[in-house]
């Protein structure tokens, strides 16, 4: 079973550097990070050994959400061999992940 | 084919989905794209949901929502809707952003409403990098700097006041002045020192770089006002979310007053039999969640009635 990998300073630059990574920038008082929660985890399974599907709790860890200008979550990125390649705010359906990773995957 | 299909996950449609199965409706579907909660989810302080005595987050309220309404067999798919048609013999088709279809011989819809843009130069460009639309989500960003919000409303004063709580300053920008929203919060924002208004002022660009918002342009009757901030926080009304209805030929499924919201009678129905609407998405809706949880039941109650009325259904 894939579950998604938590991100914090000491793995982030280790576990984004290659292959297609989804980040998702979330906090706990956040209502449309927990609405697109279980997308998250469903995406985790059925990307197993695809892309790294992966959260950082902004409350935990506020210098990487600086890094990247994190001003409103729920913020996706998408990185490709560790270059940002697309991103996304607010909650949407899981189709809309599915075709960004897609499109990154080839 | 599912004897009724809930779109949307808030309070409305959940509690249609409590209702419709504790009711002994057995094939009841509520879709919802991801966990069910709604938009109140997003509100920082909610006091006035009877029964709850305490003040509680959006959040909390929502809790064990889904829980207790999946209790007599709702079920829910993670799947966003994109189209509600009609087939010949009176049942619908929900056709899925994932390419699927599925039939059901009633719809409940309840898709509830999002919020408005105001419409200012650079709000699109600045969205998620310093123009939100939710304080509670976005206002740990703005921890000890400055921060404006635009509206007059109950929300935008309300909001205003809780980031009140973790910003050093918050500039209320509104383009009259007097206030939409009930005489206590106009007063308790007033009486916050961390509150300035701009009052008779609307806003004309968000301006900053590729890190985001660095200052908005008001104008105020004939001069203008740099304000230097990174955040502002919209709440000018919502749009009801009526996408669902809208046909390949662009009409809707069922009749819309001139603001896209849904006609329904006191039962909730629509227009068209077997097509029923609840909570933010039907005309003259109170937006509060227990005028939306009540829309619910009353749709499912009457979805019900409906289904046992129209009894087998013949194929097209």
């Amino acid at each position: 079973m894939g579950k998604y990998i938590e991100l914090n300073a000491s793995n982030f630059d280790e576990t984004i550097k290659d292959g297609v990574v989804l980040v998702d920038f979330w906090a706990p008082w956040c209502g449309p990070c927990r609405m697109i929660a279980p997308i998250i985890d469903e995406l985790a399974e059925e990307y197993e050994g695809k892309a790294k599907i992966c959260k950082v709790n902004t409350d935990e860890e506020q210098d990487i959400a600086i890094r990247f200008g994190i001003r409103s979550i729920p913020t996706i990125l998408f990185f490709k061999d560790g270059q940002l390649a697309d991103q996304m705010v607010g909650a949407a359906s899981k189709d809309v992940f599915k075709q960004k990773l897609d499109a990154l995957l080839g | 084919m599912l004897d009724l299909a809930i779109v949307g996950g808030g309070p409305a449609g959940l509690t249609a989905g409590l209702y419709a199965t504790r009711g002994g409706l057995k094939d009841v579907v509520m879709f919802e794209k991801g966990m069910p909660g709604g938009q109140i989810t997003q509100s920082s302080e909610v006091e006035n949901y009877p029964g709850v005595c305490e003040v509680v987050t959006g959040m909390e309220l929502m809790e064990c929502w889904p829980k207790q309404c999946m209790k007599f067999g709702l079920k829910h798919e993670m799947e966003e809707v994109k189209r509600i048609v009609r087939e010949c013999n009176g049942t619908f088709t929900l056709e899925l952003l994932s390419g699927g279809k599925v039939q059901a011989k009633a719809v409940i819809v309840a898709t509830g409403s999002t919020p408005r843009r105001a419409g200012f130069e650079g709000e699109d460009e600045f969205f998620g990098k310093g123009v939100s639309t939710c304080a509670t989500c976005d206002g740990f960003f703005y921890k000890d700097k400055e921060v404006a919000v635009l509206g007059g409303g109950d929300t935008a004063l309300e909001e205003a006041i809780y980031l009140s709580n973790i910003c050093s300053k918050v500039y209320l920008i509104h383009r009259r002045d007097s206030f939409r929203a009930a005489p206590a919060t106009v007063e308790r924002a007033k009486n916050n020192p961390k509150i300035e208004f701009i009052l008779n002022a609307t806003v004309k660009k968000a301006y900053g770089d590729v890190m985001g918002l660095q200052g908005l342009i008001l104008e105020q009757k004939d001069k203008e006002i740099d304000l230097k901030v990174p955040g502002i926080f919209v709440f000018v009304g919502m749009n009801v979310n009526n996408e669902v209805l809208k046909q390949e030929d662009g009409s809707f499924l069922c009749s819309v007053n001139q603001w896209g919201e849904v006609i329904v009678d006191l039962r909730m129905r629509t227009d068209v039999p077997g097509l029923f609407a609840a909570g933010d998405i039907r005309e003259h809706a109170s937006k509060q969640v227990v005028c939306a949880a009540g829309d619910g039941a009353t749709a499912a109650i009457n979805a019900i009635g409906y289904i046992e009325h129209i009894g087998e259904v013949k194929p097209c």
